[in-house]
């Protein structure tokens, strides 16, 4: 199947007072239909950039080079109408703090169909009765009611709620998820989670699920990237990722998770910080933290990103386990 | 009722050291270093009275962690709030060393808070801007008369700068110019420089990045160890609160729920609320979460200006009956040191496993 959206080289370089930073320093991916592409990383790694820059929103400061296809269409040579015209009709974006995305002082019915207003040209009374259809989609309860409350008077749960029926209004092909349950408590990120899941089973949509919580990526994703230093060091299919965590890194961060299981053992900690993007290394930017270690090649020059095994890639040249504990 | 709902496990202690040829198995319980007895603190606001504590009990013991988990909602920040008289209790009692703090005046406040110290969530909020890191870490010295003299007073700051494992030239930065993780290290010093008898950690990992809260959890249970504190570790993070403590309390909408050890919590929670929440906890394992059957509650935490009468976690769970509309339950004893407030005990955790 063709991809949604795929992105090839993509970086994003932002002017600072301090000289240019490289946010995202060449990134590589797709999204299929019905597919849930996961980026994972920590705060910075550029998994929200890269994806802020491929829909067009990156800030005006950054200067974004690359190749960006979405359903076909090549994005990055359109003009700045074209491609908000795209997006508005084919991508849906949910984002951490509903209010973020919401009006205080609009209905939700009517932001829930603002852009089906807009992009499929709803007339009032058929933008109403399709607010009340979305709410009852995404589980508010009297749906019928409630399409005429104010967003404070819902929960933050029911707001991310609300936000996901905006995302959904125009029947996209791609939903954008930038880590739209990390100011949620847990039984409702259950929730959500389990709504996302059940609408995508439903309506086929792509998703692109931005998160820092490898939980959360176990329970959602086909495939998943993991992000560092504004590149992708390893990706695959979610099973083959964590079963065998290839990279230096995605094991050290697997390993940092309390384990019940574990009886309290220390935890694996990851020494330093990550590199500046004002100043990323020449080589592997993982290198000064790595716990592998390698050799002189690891500090000057650049790992690429090599196949270990159907679909499974990682930028090291010391994949973990090494070739001879591999089976 | 306040001696059913103790959360505290240590006055239940089974005669363990004569039942195994009188080889003591349990460390001897430590001295109670805080208490709260029956703790409400209800806050008036337009809407009406909030409930955000409504009848607490519970006690922590001189080099334990006593784990607080709960969503928002639950009352557990408020409830640390009250052991360091940061908020006002409505009814109930707070006690310190043994001392009844509860109606202490302000002044009288000063000592305590050299007692009992407290960790936040944002390191961030916590330290003032415009002081140095040294400058931030000395005030509790100077506050509290700790230290005689400049010279001493940055001898001691270069002593807690080096315990939390930052460098010592670190003392002339501003907040500004650390990362989170090194500033929720400066708070952790900040907390040590008076030596209290026990630390209130609230939420101190949940705003770092996943390698820097695995090095902010081992460095609190290194000086744990290396300087015998206590700990009231709260947090929503249910894995993170496991990990860290000796026992555990479960809160919900301004009371304990379920309180026991991590490993009795974790492998056989008895109330429907525990059971839920961890069933929602996601696992680094897609194979366990495809085949992880969730226990999905319905609505959200009911409004705290009027909770549920009878039960307060009726209105969600999945087994309410109509008793629980009625009886409100008492945290009481399920299997040894281990508690849970609901009519239907690890009945309705089994049934609600097995649907």
């Amino acid at each position: 199947m063709k991809p949604v959206l795929a992105v090839e080289d993509l970086t994003v370089t932002i002017g600072t007072r301090r000289g240019p930073a490289h946010a995202v320093a060449g990134v590589d991916w797709a999204v299929r239909p019905g597919e849930t592409l996961a980026l994972v990383g920590e705060s910075g790694s550029g998994k929200s950039m890269s994806v802020l820059a491929a829909t067009g929103l990156a800030p005006r400061t950054a200067r974004v080079a690359g190749r960006v296809h979405l359903l076909g269409t090549e994005l990055t040579g359109l003009g700045e109408d074209r491609r908000r015209q795209l997006r508005g009709r084919h991508i849906g974006f949910v984002f951490q703090d509903p209010m973020t995305s919401l009006n205080p002082v609009l209905t939700v019915g009517r932001q829930v169909t603002e852009a089906a207003e807009e992009h499929l040209g709803l007339t009032r009374r058929a933008a109403r009765s399709r607010a009340v259809e979305l709410l009852e989609l995404v589980g508010i309860p009297s749906a019928g009611q409630r399409v005429d409350a104010y967003p404070h008077q819902f929960s933050g749960g029911m707001r991310q709620r609300v936000v996901i029926a905006m995302a959904l209004a125009c029947e996209p092909d791609l939903l954008i998820a930038d880590e739209p349950t990390t100011a949620l408590d847990v039984t409702t990120q259950a929730q959500i989670v389990e709504l996302v899941a059940d609408l995508q089973r439903r309506l086929g949509t792509a998703v692109v699920w931005i998160t820092h919580d490898l939980g959360v990526v176990a329970g959602i994703a086909d495939t998943v990237a993991v992000m560092y230093a504004g590149r992708i060091l390893e990706q695959g299919p979610v099973d083959a990722v964590f079963a065998t965590p290839s990279h230096p890194y995605t094991g050290a961060l697997l390993a940092a998770r309390p384990d019940p299981a574990a009886g309290g053992a220390e935890l694996v900690t990851i020494a330093g910080a990550p590199p500046s993007p004002l100043d990323l290394p020449a080589g592997c930017a993982f290198w000064p933290r790595c716990p592998v270690r390698g050799d002189a090649r690891c500090e000057h020059e650049l790992p690429p990103l090599v196949p270990v095994s159907a679909g499974h890639q990682v930028r090291t040249f010391y994949p973990q386990p090494s070739d001879g504990e591999r089976q | 009722m306040s001696e059913r709902q103790r959360a505290d496990l240590g006055t239940a202690v089974p005669a363990d050291g004569t039942a195994h040829g009188g080889v003591p198995k349990q460390r001897e319980p430590g001295e109670v270093v805080a208490e709260l007895d029956d703790l409400a603190v209800w806050f008036p606001t337009p809407a009406g009275l909030v409930r955000a504590v409504d009848g607490v009990s519970l006690r922590v013991r001189r080099g334990e962690t006593l784990g607080l988990v709960g969503e928002s909602g639950s009352g557990k920040s408020t409830t640390g709030l009250a052991l360091l008289r940061l908020v006002d209790p409505t009814s109930g009692t707070v006690r310190v060393g043994g001392e009844d703090v509860t109606r202490w005046s302000r002044r009288r406040l000063r000592a305590l808070r050299r007692r009992v110290a407290m960790v936040f969530q944002d390191p961030q909020a916590s330290l003032d801007p415009r002081l140095t890191i040294g400058a931030s870490i000395a005030e509790p010295l100077i506050v509290h008369r700790l230290t005689d003299g400049g010279a001493a007073r940055r001898r001691r700051v270069g002593e807690l700068l080096d315990m939390v494992g930052l460098r010592g030239e670190l003392a002339d930065r501003h907040p500004h110019e650390l990362s989170g993780g090194q500033r929720q290290r400066v708070g952790i010093a900040r907390a040590l420089a008076g030596e209290p008898d026990l630390i209130v950690l609230d939420e101190p990992i949940a705003s770092l990045d996943l390698s820097v809260q695995a090095q902010i959890m081992n460095l609190l249970r290194r000086l744990q160890r290396d300087l015998g504190l206590t700990y009231l570790f709260i947090a929503h993070d249910l894995a993170a609160v496991e990990h860290m403590s000796d026992r555990m309390a479960v809160m919900y909408l301004g009371r304990i729920v379920e309180s026991g050890t991590p490993a009795q919590i974790w492998r056989d929670p008895a109330h429907p609320y525990t059971a839920a929440l961890l069933s929602a906890v996601p696992v680094a394992d897609p194979q366990v979460e495809r085949e992880r059957r969730r226990i999905i509650l319905s609505g959200d935490i009911p409004s705290p200006v009027d909770p549920p009468g009878g039960c307060r976690f009726r209105t969600r769970c999945p087994q309410a009956r109509p008793e629980c509309a009625e009886t409100d339950p008492v945290l009481a004893e399920v299997d040894p040191d281990h508690r849970a407030a609901c009519l239907f005990a690890k009945e309705a955790v089994r049934a609600m496993r097995s649907t």
